[in-house]
């Protein structure tokens, strides 16, 4: 590979879009021209940079309301319109709210009670669509930690991954499992991961991945805690995130 | 409660600026989607979304004639010259939010929604070709450009391309 080629393929290999062969040879040829490993570097500062800085603009609590109330509107009115085909039409609309409005809810061969994992998953989704993320705000573990004391029997382990790419952005309570637990929240890039954590009574058990309507899962128990993170996050980095916890 | 309305709106405010044009831009698109909706198949919801969103921007921009600049004038992409220690690296790795905001302000508008859509979003080259509706390789391009561009932004130096 010859550094013009190395160039075309930088961005595709710190995107992650090449296959095998393709990241070998780019590193292969990184490792040999300090060039292109400059510039390999310098592209990664660049990102690193953009993941730090640039504000991400969410969406304004006014417009969002002033959308549901459209699409409510819109669907009702579909609804009363179409009268020969009224059920295909209802069903449209349920069709519809269940993709704009509740991307998490249970799918078909989703389990009943007991299915943990369907549990996390909805208390990740409550969390990001009720605007109740967290009841801590703050990225400094000697804060999150404190605060849970307060109103926990327990004390989770609170960690500062932030040199692991993992931003500890605060923390709330939940109600899983039947119980309160914390809500420790993490982001990675824009991704925001909910890791769930309340005392356990089984032995040691190793991370564990599931896949619940898109969303990753990691369970594990460890120090007499189980550890559940749920997140959009890949699982790759979800997996990682459950080693360094 | 839309699961994907910060990434519509995130996208928005970046296209067209302002709070308020981002604010209506996206209200036009959802209103546009509703209408469309018979024609979702329940696939990628969110490229969806982004997908209509994207074209509610370019034609407001036209519509509003800020549109000046779609492409930036194609230069090489070559190298830097120098493989010293590299100062640039950490001045890239030090920018702060002000620079790096004005850094992406400043990128032609399908450069802006390709580092957009693959910075905040994370989505996949693929999935960014669909928003788009551009080949896969103009979406590496325009990423390559768009860092290229950034980079030169956020520390001089470090995006000139020196050799040719």
């Amino acid at each position: 590979m010859n550094c013009r080629d190395a160039e075309r393929l930088l961005g595709g290999y710190l995107d992650e879009e090449l296959d095998l062969a393709g990241s070998l040879e780019v590193e292969k040829h990184a490792r040999e021209c300090t060039v292109c490993a400059a510039s390999l570097r310098r592209q990664e500062a660049a990102r690193e940079a953009v993941a730090a800085h640039a504000p991400y603009y969410s969406a304004p609590a006014e417009l969002r309301l002033r959308i549901e109330k459209r699409a409510a509107a819109h669907f009702g009115v579909r609804r009363r319109r179409s009268r020969p085909g009224r059920w295909l039409a209802l069903a449209a609309a349920c069709a519809a709210a269940a993709v704009l409005i509740w991307r998490a809810a249970p799918g078909p061969g989703a389990a009943g009670p007991g299915d943990l994992a369907r549990e996390v998953v909805d208390g990740h989704v409550r969390s990001l669509l009720a605007n109740h993320l967290m009841d801590v705000a703050s990225s400094d573990r000697h804060t999150v930690k404190p605060w849970f004391a307060g109103k926990l029997d327990f004390a989770p382990e609170v960690r500062d991954l932030a040199s692991d790419g993992f931003t500890l952005i605060g923390g709330r309570l939940d109600y899983l499992h039947g119980r309160t637990v914390a809500a420790i929240v993490y982001r990675r890039r824009q991704h925001t991961i909910n890791v769930f954590a309340w005392p356990a009574h089984e032995a040691e058990r190793a991370p564990r991945a599931e896949t619940r309507d898109g969303f990753h899962v990691e369970s594990w128990i460890r120090g007499g805690m189980n550890w559940w993170a749920v997140s959009d996050l890949n699982a790759e980095e979800l997996a990682e995130l459950a080693r360094l916890l | 409660m839309l699961p994907h309305l910060d990434a519509a709106y995130n996208l928005a405010r970046w296209l067209v600026g302002s709070a308020q044009d981002a604010d209506d831009v996206v209200q036009e698109a959802c209103l546009r989607a509703l209408e469309f909706f018979d024609g979702f198949r329940g696939e990628d919801g969110r490229a969806w979304l982004l997908t209509i969103l994207r074209n509610t921007c370019y034609d407001w921009l036209r519509r509003n004639r800020r549109h000046t600049q779609l492409v930036a004038p194609v230069e090489d992409l070559s190298w830097a010259a120098d493989s010293a220690p590299d100062p640039e690296e950490e001045q890239l790795r030090l920018a702060d939010r002000e620079t790096v905001r004005r850094g992406i302000e400043g990128l032609p508008a399908e450069y802006r929604e390709a580092l957009v859509l693959r910075e905040f979003e994370g989505m996949s080259y693929k999935q960014i070709a669909r928003v788009a509706d551009v080949p896969i390789g103009t979406v590496m391009s325009r990423l390559a450009r768009a860092r290229r561009q950034l980079m030169g932004s956020l520390a001089p130096a470090a995006g000139k391309g020196g050799v040719a």
